[in-house]
């Protein structure tokens, strides 16, 4: 790998050699174990780990999956009860995968938003960012494709509702949502065709997640600082960076461990906790739930997509300017996609020169209300459409786009940051050492 | 300040408007103690047989359990039957054979059948398919607490019935002060003393309601004492592990960190 510079593998025996000489195998998985990681890595930084976890479980029980479920309109429903009763260990198996993509969105939200608080998007990490959230993107796909499986009433009307997000395109949106549902409504065309994709996507979500990984080994990590290893001699670099192993193999393997006994309480304790009752309601097209909700990690965005109702000024505008062409279901559905998008859109949003969150007085208290900011819009997106809800909705889907479309750009402008150390060894010695540590940040360690 | 001030104040309002609107749409949920709640829960097997006895005398009637197979009655996690009084209940029902064309009394591997006679749903689910509790303010976060409230709102909606009729579009509505809307298609079902038990034990509304709805509980969930079991190895497990890696973790970063080795 290119960047910090670091012992390389060196094969010895002549097995080794010979290997090497026709396929660097070992050496590719030997310089990424032992790739150099900033030795002031805090908690936050886990849950790559407790994501490569999710990843695996939810491909390994995934499989098991199918090999007892049938995709079909007028047996799903059956198979997963036949799953839950008469398959050995199956509804643990059920459950796991079920609240593993809890798990799995847990520890992503928690993921970005460390990136967004450290400045992990910044230059020269900008590819890693997009690859991150084409990654995240594709898990909502996934997510959304393996609920409708089950095919209870939320499966069913799930569906329904969200396809027809695509409906409300101008002039290509009908055909798209038809191509999407194999026909003219959800059905068992649709059911086969998201099982098939709900099989594909972790795969392409794997493949994804090699090269995240490889863009960030190429770039080395962020770290808490925000401050870059110093890279100009192997010596040098050794005082800012320990190798991946055993270093953090051991404390991530400690936190997945902890986060897992959390995860398993729930599997074990309360495995419905965080469904929905009406999915074990067999799908029922001719009766439609009072409330249709989506799984509780698309809520911040589903209170977006129904934040942009006819009676928004903005919306008005924007449908008087074009004619009629975005009414306010097109509206909303841009603002849905458009919220990932300026997320996305974060390494060219933010002009501070500044990396981390740390040393950035008034970005802190920005930052801190977007995270409330996004449990609001979680919390409104179970509510019914009516007020204040539906006010409430307007203010905290404003406050999202004023935060990277607004309020980014204008901190690196007017905040006067604070001193950051000059290096990774110093801030390490000054927050995590006992000896030769100091509190003042500035310090140079030599 | 007049900021925050106005904000806290429209918070608590809109708040406080939650609470109103889902004590209007939602019916009242009794939260009863059930044998069967908690990590360490079990089902009780003796209630659980009362309870088959009363859906099999007065629910099934309507209902139907179409998704629970007649062997698992026989379950020691569940209603514990001997092998012989579940294959003789199952016998009590008639099963439809495609094979031979005709009906013939059903066998362990059969399912309950189903009853879509009146148009009355299936009850193998029906205790995880609705939610007895939804608050504070909908974030259903009291459930950590109460459990989701399946079989406590079942157990509501038998006791619920105030004795008021109406009759809407032909159709006779009964006022239940558990269902959402308050109006109930279903007449009561159950009025004391309906199901006369071996034991003699009581057989009052109150004790019916709860038996009834214990059963459904196993219905839709038979594995649950499996899972607990599962949940808890595995937590004791990872809690070991996770002692062992904090050690391990704590030793290897101790010389980095200028600590002596433990």
């Amino acid at each position: 790998m290119a960047g910090i510079p670091h012992d390389h593998y060196e094969p010895k025996t002549s097995g080794e050699k010979w290997l090497h000489r026709r396929l660097p195998i070992v050496g590719i998985l030997y310089d990424t174990i032992m790739i150099p990681t900033p030795k002031n890595l805090n908690w936050m930084w886990i849950w790559g780990i407790v994501l490569t976890f999710c990843l695996a479980l939810q491909i390994v029980t995934g499989i098991v999956l199918v090999m007892h479920y049938t995709p079909d309109t007028n047996l799903a429903f059956a198979s997963v009860e036949h799953i839950m009763r008469n398959v050995n260990g199956g509804f643990m198996i059920r459950y796991l995968h079920a609240n593993g993509a809890s798990l799995f969105f847990v520890a992503v939200y928690l993921h970005i938003f460390r990136g967004l608080y450290y400045g992990s998007y910044k230059e020269p990490r900008e590819v890693t960012w997009i690859i991150g959230i084409l990654i995240y993107l594709l898990m909502m796909g996934t997510a959304f494709m393996g609920y409708v499986l089950p095919w209870g009433q939320m499966s069913f009307w799930g569906a329904t509702v969200i396809t027809g997000l695509f409906g409300a395109i101008p002039l290509i949106g009908e055909p798209i949502q038809t191509w999407l549902l194999g026909g003219p409504a959800v059905d068992n065309y649709t059911l086969t065709r998201f099982f098939s994709l709900h099989y594909l996507m972790p795969f392409i979500i794997a493949a994804l997640v090699v090269v995240h990984i490889w863009a960030f080994h190429t770039t080395g990590n962020n770290n808490p600082t925000g401050v870059e290893v110093r890279r100009g001699s192997k010596a040098e670099a050794q005082k800012d960076t320990v190798p991946f192993w055993p270093y953090y193999v051991i404390k991530d393997l400690f936190a997945l461990a902890v986060i897992l006994a959390v995860f398993f309480a729930i599997v074990g304790f309360m495995p419905n906790y965080l469904g929905h009752p009406d999915n074990y309601i067999e799908a029922n097209p001719l009766v439609t739930p009072t409330h249709i909700v989506p799984e509780w990690y698309f809520l911040p965005f589903y209170a977006i997509l129904r934040a942009f109702t006819s009676e928004v000024w903005v919306v008005q505008i924007a449908s008087f300017i074009t004619g009629g062409i975005i009414d306010a279901k097109f509206f909303g559905v841009l603002a849905m996609f458009g919220a990932i998008a300026v997320m996305a859109l974060a390494p060219w949003l933010d002009t501070s020169a500044v990396r981390s969150g740390r040393y950035r007085p008034m970005f802190k208290a920005w930052f801190a209300l977007l995270c409330v900011d996004f449990m609001v819009l979680m919390w409104l997106g179970a509510m019914p459409a009516e007020e204040p809800y539906a006010s409430f909705s307007l203010i905290a889907s404003a406050y999202w786009f004023g935060y990277f479309l607004v309020i980014l750009p204008l901190l690196g402008v007017i905040e006067k940051p604070l001193p950051q150390p000059e290096t990774i060894e110093a801030d390490f010695a000054a927050h995590k050492a006992k000896t030769g540590g100091s509190k003042t940040l500035v310090e140079p360690a030599e | 300040m007049f900021k925050q001030l106005a904000i806290a104040a429209a918070t608590s309002l809109a708040l406080s408007g939650g609470a109103v609107l889902a004590a209007g749409g939602e019916g009242h949920i009794e939260d009863f103690d059930f044998s069967f709640e908690g990590p360490f829960g079990t089902y009780d097997q003796n209630q659980l047989q009362r309870g088959l006895k009363i859906y099999t005398e007065v629910c099934a009637g309507c209902h139907g359990l179409k998704q629970v197979p007649l062997r698992t009655l026989s379950s020691e996690d569940g209603l514990g039957l001997p092998e012989d009084q579940m294959r003789a209940y199952a016998e009590t029902y008639e099963v439809f054979d495609a094979e031979l064309d005709d009906y013939r009394p059903a066998r362990p591997t059969d399912h309950f059948p189903a009853n879509t006679g009146v148009g009355a749903p299936d009850l193998s689910l029906m205790a995880k398919a609705r939610a007895g509790f939804h608050g504070p303010y909908g974030t259903g976060i009291n459930q950590f607490l109460k459990g989701i409230g399946g079989p406590e709102y079942i157990a509501s909606l038998l006791l619920g019935y105030t004795g008021e009729e109406k009759t809407e579009a032909g159709v006779t509505l009964y006022e239940n002060t558990a269902f959402p809307g308050g109006w109930i298609s279903m007449a009561p079902p159950l009025y004391g003393e309906d199901v006369d038990f071996d034991d003699g034990h009581d057989n009052d509304l109150h004790h019916e309601a709860m038996d009834v709805a214990a059963f459904l509980m196993w219905a839709a969930e038979p594995k649950m004492m499996a899972r607990k079991e599962a949940g808890f190895t595995a937590v004791l497990f990872l809690t070991v592990l996770s002692v062992l890696l904090y050690v391990t973790n704590k030793r290897i970063w101790a010389p980095l960190k200028g600590k002596k080795t433990p």
